[in-house]
């Protein structure tokens, strides 16, 4: 059947698109299917995404959060309403104050889900670290796609034109990617941290400054790849001017594995921020945000004498959310560059 | 040889001013009064910082002030850190053989363990030892540095008592830095304890180092191991393996001597990105074991807005960073005999 599709009939007899060939039954997809690994690394990740779109349904915010909604006690629950406007607001642009762990009590000592009536205990100061976690998965993927996004369009820009003009522009600006790429990207996101100021903004600018050459070099060799090709040989020959086929032929045909990269780069670009803002270079005490959360757990080593595990689920329980979450990429993206090496069919 | 190896230190100077250059002009975002901090070098000069401001010119275009910062810096003069309380230049000097340490007992289990597994998953593929090996360096690959060493720290420090946080016990702290004849001859005190005939300071150094370099060492072998045995399984299918077999080699030889040879070019790579990452993981992982080395002191320099000492560690990173790659070039051409410098 595939070379049915191939040739640009699908199996009922339709006629199909290049761009529809049959990819449900793409030897490609199969196996992916086939890789138990990583559908086990897709299920975390869709549990995860489902996490941090559910956050609200799944938490109880807190009174800032409720009040910057314009809920009163007697509406408080509307939010967990789908018929309600405020559900849906909740759910897709929720204000900045629901991002602020409610405080369950002040204690500054942590306390376990039994004395603090809370799913995993509180942290010092009285923060939930349930809701931490759970809103700090929108936190998490609000960071990777942000940079993502930001350092694709970047390395998108530099790569084409790099690869497109070529010469000495060209090696000036791979150098540069070269000297970029060989640093230590926490060292150099913490400086940029450092000088901008503490903030989750300033984190995702910095990651961006170090995650763009990657994708300005793969971008510079697909669009070396597709120069090449005869549709980009007559686009020019018929006159176009270079800025036009790059936008028109080069860049539709280049961007795709680049997208697939990039976005298998959302793991990594989460355990960058968490471990800045571990390291206090991040958002206000406070900020659902699983770096700062594991953060807690620093002064909570040692437990009262005779009970020296007391606190260990200030450690834990932000620690395997964030094992997990890197785990999930982690699979799916083996399994991704697996499928897409031709050599290891 | 030499000359490839000359020829890649006259890279030195390019990535030097790269670096500072780039840093230079983050600067240009400070007030001049926080930038003022770099050319401090006591703790009387920040009393008088204005007549520094204009001293230096920190309201000059940030050319001028490149063109003074470097002479400063070439000079030795790298500023004061507030963090610490003395030059940039003596911390570094001070903390380095620490962090060096580390590095060093970490980079021997990552390498070692990494090879020799990898090779076994690969020798054995699809078997236990694979199907164990590989479970083991997704897991492992998939632990960040501050979860693993928060949770070390709570098992083995907070729970079972066995190690502490830090580099050495108080009693020999003392001992150490007082007058009682300790030679510090490297300034790595594991070191220093059996050149000095003290094997109760060695043996408490080492026990505070276990920590810190299981929990550098795990993420970086796990990669060494994945890729180790990806690239083994290919050299396994080439046809020069074929061939060393059908002349009736013992496998052993075919397996260590053809293919491993092979097969470490792409782990060569790597492991030139885990001496990088390695920086990475020193500033998270001495911060979390209070271990006085440069990424302890990176890390609360960057808290503190110490900004000399986050200026002098960039620097010294970026020389790093330079040798490291450097070093991988070498490696090229000692494993793989097709690449000859000229």
């Amino acid at each position: 059947m595939a070379d049915a599709t191939y040739q640009g009939v699908s199996e009922a007899g339709e006629p199909v698109g290049p761009e529809v060939r049959g990819w449900r039954d793409s030897k490609a997809l199969k196996r992916f299917r086939r890789n138990p690994l990583a559908i086990v690394g897709f299920l975390v990740v869709l549990l995860f995404v489902l996490t941090a779109v559910f956050a609200p349904v799944i938490t109880d915010v807190g009174r800032n959060c409720l009040r910057d909604l314009g809920l009163s006690a007697a509406t408080q629950s509307d939010y967990k309403n789908p018929t309600k406007a405020v559900f849906w607001r909740t759910m897709f642009a929720p204000p900045e104050s629901c991002f602020t762990i409610p405080r369950v009590g002040f204690s500054n000592v942590p306390r376990d889900a039994e004395t603090s009536e809370t799913l995993l205990g509180t942290t010092s100061g009285g923060y939930d670290i349930f809701y931490g976690l759970i809103w700090g998965t929108r936190t998490a993927f609000k960071i990777g796609l942000i940079v993502v996004g930001i350092s694709l369009v970047v390395g998108l820009v530099i790569g084409s034109l790099s690869g497109y003009i070529g010469g000495v522009f060209d090696n000036v600006l791979m150098r540069f990617t070269d000297i970029v790429i060989s640093l230590p990207s926490l060292v150099v996101a913490m400086v940029v941290v450092m000088v901008l100021g503490n903030s989750i903004a300033n984190i995702m600018f910095a990651i961006a400054v170090v995650a763009w050459p990657s994708y300005a070099r793969l971008m510079r060799g697909e669009v070396l790849r597709v120069k090449e090709e005869d549709y980009v040989t007559s686009a020019r020959a018929l006159g176009r001017r270079s800025l036009g086929v790059i936008f028109r032929h080069v860049l539709p045909n280049a961007i795709g594995p680049l997208i697939i990269v990039a976005s298998l780069d959302i793991g990594s670009i989460v355990l960058t921020a968490a471990a800045l803002s571990f390291l206090g270079l991040g958002a206000d005490v406070g900020y659902a945000d699983w770096g700062q959360m594991i953060s807690f757990a620093r002064d909570w080593i040692l437990g009262p004498p005779g009970q020296p595990l007391a606190y260990w689920y200030v450690s834990f329980w932000p620690g395997l959310i964030i094992v997990m979450f890197v785990l999930g990429w982690n699979l799916l993206g083996d399994a991704f560059r697996d499928v897409l090496d031709p050599k290891s069919a | 040889m030499l000359v490839f190896i000359a020829r890649r230190l006259l890279l030195l100077p390019v990535v030097f001013i790269g670096v500072t250059l780039a840093i230079v002009l983050l600067m240009q975002l400070l007030t001049p009064y926080q930038r003022a901090a770099a050319f401090v070098q006591s703790e009387q000069q920040i009393r008088q910082i204005d007549s520094i401001i204009e001293q230096y010119g920190l309201t000059d275009p940030w050319y001028q002030q490149y063109y003074r910062w470097m002479n400063q810096v070439l000079q030795g003069n790298m500023g004061f850190s507030r963090t610490t309380n003395e030059p940039v230049l003596t911390t570094l000097r001070n903390r380095f053989p620490a962090t060096l340490e580390l590095a060093i007992l970490a980079i021997i289990p990552v390498i070692g363990i990494g090879i020799w597994l990898g090779t076994a998953a690969a020798l054995n593929r699809d078997k236990l030892v694979d199907q164990v090996t590989r479970v083991m360096s997704i897991v492992g690959w998939s632990l960040p540095t501050f979860v693993l060493g928060i949770w070390l720290l709570v098992i083995f420090y907070g729970g079972l008592g066995w190690f502490q946080p830090g580099r050495i016990s108080t009693q020999f702290l003392v001992e150490i830095a007082g007058r009682s004849g300790f030679q510090h001859y490297t300034r790595m005190l594991s070191l220093d304890a059996l050149l000095n005939g003290r094997f109760d300071i060695f043996v408490d150094a080492i026990k505070h180092l276990i920590l810190p370099v299981v929990t550098l060492a795990v993420v970086q072998s796990a990669q060494i191991m994945r890729v180790m045995r990806s690239s083994l399984l290919d050299a396994l299918s080439r046809d020069y393996v074929r061939t060393a077999r059908s002349k009736g080699l013992p496998e052993r030889v075919v397996s260590h001597k053809h293919a491993r040879r092979n097969a470490l070019i792409p782990v060569v790579t790597l492991a030139g990105f885990t001496l990088v990452g390695l920086i990475n993981g020193v500033v998270i992982t001495e911060t979390i074991f209070n271990f006085p080395g440069l990424g302890q002191w990176a890390a609360a320099s960057a808290i503190n807005l110490d900004y000399a000492a986050v200026m002098g560690f960039a620097l010294f990173t970026a020389l790093m960073v330079v040798l490291a790659n450097l070093l991988v070039d070498v490696l090229y051409g000692v494993i793989d005999p097709r690449i000859r410098y000229e």
